[in-house]
This record gives structure tokens, C-alpha cells and sequence, in this order.
């Protein structure tokens, strides 16, 4: 997807041999007919081999292997898109990135260096159901109460949030953003695991109904956390940009060598020219993701000044071309392609439930026209 | 291109260079952004002409500023840097008014190629020209007969001593009525397949025997051109490449074209900053939408942000393919990605404009140019995927000599081109 530093390809290759190893489609199947749909001692194992750690500074324990976290988490996340490996990665990656970056000594020694030995998980919850899903909006509400806060509202769908042992959940407050660091099992949270069409994650709603929470719990500086949230959510499309890209390879790679050893009519798939034509831009759609998944990796990483613009035009890029690339591949396969036997689907569930989370190509065409305004009226 | 010495100019002093220079020499670009693509302005004989006059001279600034040739090896009087040079120079010189409309196919892929294939006489005699903006070059290649089928040039020059003797007709060629010299391919071998009987060679466009003749298209553009030679004599020292090798140069040649979507080391053209590349753009599809009274309308805004992105994913596809082809982690013939992404994103831009220009855009009053521009441009819109090769013949090299599938049946290979058919057979 990018080009990569030796340290990156040595990395990469270790996560990439792990998951062939551990996880292979059959063993992804069947965690998926458990209740959580990962195994909390494989994801130990990935703790251990970094996945974990990427995006916190070194102060905090954490260690990035390029200097850019974001791209080697990306990398990370790419090869969990090849393989359609479960596992709460961006849930757990944008919480260990916001205490990495915004935690109290406290948050740090304690959840946040679980989180990186792989000894528990987290989830953000910052989604909320409509009609309060414009992009970025934030109405569950915090509530200053004696020497703490009650939150109050709703956050759906979140990523892994009956089994996340920590919830960060974004509120508003006063005018402001402020964030909390909640233990899922706090008094009056309570979550509703969702149905969803990606096999390999769980989503749930959450319901905070007065949820009391003390001062030490909040992230970062009262009313101030719009800018974080921000981040937190452009990091967030990074990383599922890559997953995006991993496993819109996957799909391609294996329907090519479907056209080359499926033959009609005497002849293979391959060798037909409108099916050649369809593969050349399949091609097209796939390099241009790879390309620009890989700038918006980079951007966040490097907290880029056009960070937003390059994350937005990815997403309404990949967003659209991502799933119709992977329906092309189910449509080329013909009956099979649809059927529950054959792994594509994985595949297809995969990018099309990375499509409306974060943001759906629709909200981020929106907002990159928001930016070119501004930045006329700047100029 | 390939200086890879330590002793050249690092890329931060070059770009600090090129930032002063630009800023102390070369005017704003020009207000409003120059529209390129479908929905150019048509402009007058006397505007066209103007602004190539002006272009030449920007040309010549440039080269006196030391700023022109960046990947050009110094002995042709180029700089000797490196793609990373000529990718800052892109980036600082948006917002400046640069020989935009000299660029190509001067610099690519007629420069390209005569730097790959030219003799050492060939090179000094045009490369510092093509620099100075004092030869402005063209691509003799597609004929009447055939658009897509290169190879299948009638255009036939014969050996008569030390000269060559050229007939036939070339087509689609923009502002032969201009420019100074032409690229030619040419049959010089009837008898063997197609092609291994051609040849390249270098033409004066304006001498005796060359008649261009100017096409109208339907925008009222009368930029392409027909040439019809006849009984044009070259000597044999502009000849490029061997005696019926031709096609080795002309698959280069193809290959140097597809870079003109992006991804050329010869070629200026603003990168990054500015979404102003392509029909509409950001910037001019902002002011359509407030024209149109539908800025605040959530369907327009978000086709703005989609033509946004896409000029954003093109730029990032075009550096990451020609990173993979320098690197080999793809082959060269992978420049047909940026092609087809070129034409596809031109042709959804022009929709994208012709939709938000409404009504308007099929019937105007006098003070409401840009609808009209809209208008004619979505009927110009397949412009994008034709010219330059269509991006059929991409889709073809991309499947074919990218994921290496199985090649298009042809009526025309090992046999003798003059037995190749060339119409139905009558009976």
C-alpha cells in the first residue's frame, strides 16, 4: 500500500505471518460463532507483537516502529482487511492513542498500559443514532454533579461495546466537548449488542442513563476536546481506510485467479474483453485507494495541516469504489460469489460495514467542500 | 533523471531557489483559473495565437531561471535534477501563470522521446530549443484510417538516396497550425508484419507539401488538426530510431503519452495545492453552485466534494504509481492506471458540472457564460476518454500488460502488412 521502511516490511511480515497462522478463514469463521467473535488469547499475542502500542509516545510506554504510528498501525490494519481478522484493533488503537496523548498519569498506568499488554480492550464511543449522526456531532450530554459528572444519551453503534472493559465516550458539555473514561460495567450504563452484517465484529448501543463518573475520568481538558475528537475520528478513518485496502486485495487477487482458471465456452474468464475491461478498473479503484489510504495514514500521523481534506476525499473515494470493487468480484465469480461456503462475502462484509462508520462518503464529499470554502474565504 | 549523486542541489535549497525566483518573475495565474478540459473557454485565432506567443516566452523565463529541463541531463541544456526537483517545482508554481498550454505533447512524449531514442546531433539540436519555448512540438500519429491502431499507419515514407520521401495523412493533431515540429511515424516496409515496418521521423509541420487543415469540433474548438503530406522530403538525419524499428520507439512513445495525465518527469504542471486541474475543479464548481442559487443545497455540495476528491485521489494515484514504477513494484506499462483515471474523472467532473449548472446549462442568457460552459462541456465530456489513446486501449494494456491476461485476437499479426485487410471483402 505504501512504500514501506525495512523496519515496517519486517513488522508488517511478523502481523501478516501471525494472522495466516492463527487466523485463517476457517478459524474466522468459527470465532465468529462465538458470542465476542475474537479470542482474547490471540489478541494478547498481537498485544505482544505491537499491535497495541503503535500510536502512544514513547513517554507512555508506547513505541511506533517508523516514527509514524499511524501508518504502522495502517499497516497492521491492512493485513487484518486481507485476512478478515476479527479483533477490536481500531476500538482499542483510537482509546490506547487518546490516553497516549491526552491521559493523566493515572489513566496511563493503569487502563492504558492494559490495554497495550493486550490484558484488556476498549472501545470509543462517539456515534450516535439519528438523528444525531451529522458528522462529528456530539448530544449525549455530561453534567457537572458535586465533584464528578452524570453523562446522559445514547452512543450507536459502537464497535465492540458490550465486551470493551473501557468505554471513552465523547459528551457534550456546556457548550464544549469533553471526554470520559468509563468502565463498561459502570452503574447505568447498559449495552444492547446490535445485529449487524459483518460476522467478524460486534457492535452494540449504549444507553448512559445518569452514569455517574468522577473528575479524574475525564480525558483531556474540560470543554476542550473538540479538536481531539476531531483527530480521534480522522484517525479512525485512517485505519479503516487500510482495512479497507487489505481487504479489497484480497477480493481482487482471488477473482483474478478465478478469471484466469475459470473457463466458458472453451475459454477463461480472463481472456473476454469486457471482463478484462472490468478488471482494469478494479485495478484503478484498487491502486488509487492503496494510494490515497496511504497519504491519509500519513497525514494523520504527521498531524498534517490538510489532515481532514486528504482523510475526507479518501473516504468518499474508498467508501464508494471500495464495496463496488468487491461486488464486481462476487459478481464475476457468478452463484458461488453469493453463497455462504465461499470466503468472499467475509470480504464484502468487511468493507461494506467500514462504508457508513466514521462517516459515510456522502458526509465527507460535504465536508470537503466545507474546506474549500474556507479556504477561499482565507485566501 | 537518473542522477542520483550527491554532489546535485539538495531538494529544500532547490525548492527555497524556485520559491524566490517564482515569486520575483512569474505573474499570478490568470484570475479566476484557467480552465483546461472540457469546459475550456474557446478562444479566438488571435487569443490562441497571443497566448502561445506568451507561452514561449514563459518558457524562455523559466529556462533563463534555471527552472526549465528540471530531469533533463545539463548537457541539453537542461538542470540534471531529479522527479523529487520537478515535483517541488509543481507544487511552488501553482497560482503562477506558467506555459500551461506548451506543456504537452512538446515536452511529453515528443521531448521524452527524443531524449531516449535521439542521436547525440538530434538532442542538441532540439532539446535546448524545446526548452528555450523556441520549438513547439506535435505528434504526427493517428490517421484517418485508424484511431486506436497506431501501428497501423498508411502514412508511407520512401528512401530515395540520403532523404526519405513521405505521403499520406495524419490526424488529431492539436495546434499543428502553430507549432513548430512534428513527430512522425511512418511505414517504410510494406512487406513484413505491421509492426516491424515503421519508422520515426522529425518534420518541419510548415513547409512545401504539408497542408494542415483545421477540424471543427462540436464546441466550436478548431484546435485539431488533418495534415496531408505530400512528396515531403527528410533527410535521412532525422530519422529516430533504425530503419523499420519504429514500433520500439512508438511503444515508448505510447508509454510517454499515458504519463501526460500525470506522472511525467518533463512535464510542469501544478500539483497539490489547488484543486484546478480537470473540467470544473473545486474552485469553479463553488461558483457554479452560487450562480445557481444551490450552494447551500446538501446534493450539490456533495458533488463538489466529489470532484474535490477526486482530483485530490488522482494527484496521490499519480504520485504512488510513478513511485511504483521507478521502485519496480510495477511495470511501466502501469502508467495506463493514470490515463484511465484521468479520463473517468474528467468525464464525471463534466457531469458533475452539467448537473449543477441546471437549466441553465442547455439554454443561457449572454451574462451567464459558465452554464453554457457546463453545457458544451458535458457534450465535449468523452473528449477525455478519447484523446491520448482511448481509454479502451488502457483498459486493453492494463489487463493485459499489467495482470498479464490473455491478449486481444488480431487479423493483423505475421502476415505482410500489405496483406493485412483493411475494410469487409467484396465478393
Amino acid at each position: 500500500m505504501f512504500e514501506r521502511t525495512d523496519d515496517q516490511q519486517l513488522f508488517e511480515e511478523t502481523t501478516r505471518r501471525f494472522l495466516e497462522a492463527e487466523l485463517p478463514l476457517t478459524a474466522v469463521r468459527d470465532l465468529a460463532r462465538t458470542g465476542p467473535g475474537f479470542d482474547r488469547g490471540l489478541w494478547a499475542k498481537g498485544a505482544e507483537l505491537g499491535w497495541t502500542s503503535l500510536l502512544v509516545p514513547e513517554e507512555a510506554g508506547g513505541a511506533s516502529v517508523s516514527g509514524n504510528g499511524v501508518v504502522d498501525l495502517a499497516l497492521v490494519a491492512y493485513q487484518f482487511g486481507r485476512h478478515a481478522a476479527p479483533g477490536p484493533l481500531l476500538a482499542t488503537n483510537l482509546v490506547a492513542a487518546a490516553l497516549g496523548r491526552f491521559g493523566t498519569p493515572d489513566q496511563q498506568a493503569g487502563p492504558l498500559a492494559q490495554l497495550m499488554a493486550g490484558e484488556a480492550i476498549a472501545t470509543w464511543a462517539f456515534a450516535e443514532p439519528p438523528p444525531h449522526d451529522e458528522l462529528g456531532e456530539v448530544h449525549l450530554a455530561a453534567t457537572p454533579d458535586g465533584d464528578g459528572f452524570v453523562l446522559e444519551g445514547t452512543k450507536s453503534p459502537v464497535e465492540a461495546g458490550a465486551d470493551a472493559d473501557h468505554v471513552l465516550v465523547a459528551a457534550s458539555h456546556d457548550g464544549g466537548v469533553s471526554q470520559f473514561l468509563v468502565p463498561r460495567a459502570a452503574a447505568g450504563l447498559t449495552a444492547t449488542p446490535l445485529r449487524g452484517i459483518d460476522l467478524t465484529r460486534r457492535f452494540a448501543r449504549l444507553d448512559f442513563r445518569g452514569v455517574r463518573v468522577p473528575a479524574t475520568s475525564m480525558v483531556g481538558e474540560p470543554k476542550q476536546a473538540a479538536g481531539g475528537v476531531a483527530w480521534l475520528a480522522d484517525l479512525a478513518v485512517a485505519v479503516q481506510l487500510a482495512e479497507m485496502a487489505g481487504a479489497m486485495r484480497w477480493a481482487f487477487d482471488t477473482t483474478v485467479e478465478w478469471a484466469f482458471n475459470r473457463y466458458s465456452f472453451g475459454r477463461p474468464l480472463a481472456s473476454y474483453q469486457e471482463i478484462k475491461h472490468r478488471f482494469a478498473d478494479m485495478a484503478m479503484w484498487l491502486e488509487a485507494t492503496d494510494a490515497i489510504a496511504g497519504e491519509a495514514a500519513r497525514a494523520v500521523g504527521d498531524d498534517a495541516p490538510n489532515r481532514a481534506e486528504v482523510v475526507s476525499a479518501a473516504k468518499c473515494y474508498a467508501g464508494r469504489y471500495g464495496p463496488e470493487l468487491v461486488q464486481d468480484c462476487v459478481q464475476l465469480h457468478g452463484g458461488i460469489g453469493i453463497t455462504f461456503d465461499h470466503d468472499l462475502h467475509l470480504f464484502l462484509r468487511r468493507v461494506a460495514t467500514d462504508v457508513p462508520l466514521f462517516g459515510t462518503p456522502g458526509q465527507h464529499a460535504a465536508r470537503l467542500t466545507a474546506i474549500l470554502e474556507a479556504r477561499e474565504a482565507s485566501e | 533523471m537518473s542522477v542520483t549523486a550527491t554532489d546535485i542541489e539538495d531538494v529544500e535549497s532547490f525548492t527555497r531557489r524556485a520559491r524566490r525566483w517564482l515569486a520575483e518573475n512569474l505573474p499570478p495565474a490568470p484570475a479566476g483559473g484557467r480552465e483546461m478540459g472540457a469546459m475550456a473557454v474557446v478562444r479566438s485565432d488571435e487569443e490562441e495565437l497571443a497566448r502561445i506567443a506568451r507561452c514561449r516566452e514563459l518558457q524562455r523565463m523559466l529556462f533563463d531561471g534555471g527552472l526549465a529541463g528540471i530531469c533533463v541531463p545539463r548537457e541539453y541544456g537542461g538542470q540534471g535534477l531529479t522527479v523529487a526537483h520537478q515535483e517541488a517545482l509543481n507544487r511552488e508554481i501553482a497560482g503562477y501563470d506558467y506555459p500551461a498550454e506548451t506543456q504537452i505533447p512538446t515536452f511529453t512524449p515528443c521531448m521524452a522521446v527524443i531524449l531516449e531514442f535521439g542521436t547525440e546531433d538530434q538532442k542538441r539540436r532540439h532539446v535546448p530549443a524545446i526548452l528555450r519555448g523556441e520549438e513547439l512540438w506535435m505528434q504526427f500519429l493517428s490517421e484517418p484510417s485508424g484511431g486506436s491502431d497506431v501501428a497501423g499507419a498508411l502514412t508511407t515514407a520512401v528512401r530515395d538516396g540520403d532523404e526519405w520521401v513521405l505521403n499520406g495523412s495524419k490526424i488529431w493533431t492539436t495546434g499543428a497550425w502553430w507549432a513548430d515540429w512534428a513527430l512522425c511515424l511512418a511505414r517504410t516496409n510494406w512487406d513484413v508484419p505491421k509492426h516491424r515496418g515503421l519508422s520515426v521521423f522529425m518534420v518541419k509541420i510548415h513547409q512545401p507539401g504539408i497542408e494542415v487543415h483545421r477540424i471543427e469540433m462540436l464546441n466550436g474548438s478548431r484546435e485539431f488538426c488533418q495534415e496531408f503530406i505530400s512528396d515531403v522530403r527528410i533527410p535521412d538525419a532525422d530519422r529516430v530510431g533504425e530503419v523499420d524499428q519504429g514500433w520500439t520507439v512508438g511503444v515508448r512513445w505510447m508509454y510517454h503519452e499515458r504519463t501526460v495525465a500525470g506522472g511525467s518527469p518533463y512535464v510542469t504542471q501544478p500539483m497539490g495545492r489547488r484543486p484546478a486541474r480537470g473540467a470544473g475543479g473545486g474552485s469553479s464548481l463553488l461558483r457554479l453552485a452560487r450562480q445557481t442559487g444551490r450552494i447551500g443545497d446538501r446534493h450539490a455540495r456533495e458533488l463538489i466534494g466529489e470532484s474535490h476528491a477526486l482530483s485530490l485521489v488522482g494527484d496521490a494515484m499519480t504520485r504512488h504509481v510513478s513511485a511504483g514504477i521507478r521502485s519496480g513494484r510495477v511495470s511501466d506499462q502501469a502508467a495506463a492506471l493514470i490515463r484511465l483515471f484521468g479520463g473517468t474523472r474528467e468525464v464525471r467532473n463534466a457531469s458533475i458540472a452539467f448537473e449543477l449548472a441546471g437549466g441553465g446549462a442547455v439554454a443561457w442568457s449572454e451574462d451567464e457564460p459558465q452554464l453554457g460552459l457546463a453545457g458544451v462541456g458535458y457534450l465535449m465530456r468523452q473528449a477525455a476518454c478519447i484523446g491520448g489513446g482511448t481509454t479502451e486501449m488502457s483498459r486493453n494494456v492494463v489487463s493485459e500488460r499489467v495482470l498479464g491476461m490473455p491478449r486481444e485476437r488480431s487479423g493483423d499479426r505475421d502476415i505482410p502488412f500489405r496483406d493485412v485487410p483493411r475494410g469487409p471483402a467484396h465478393a
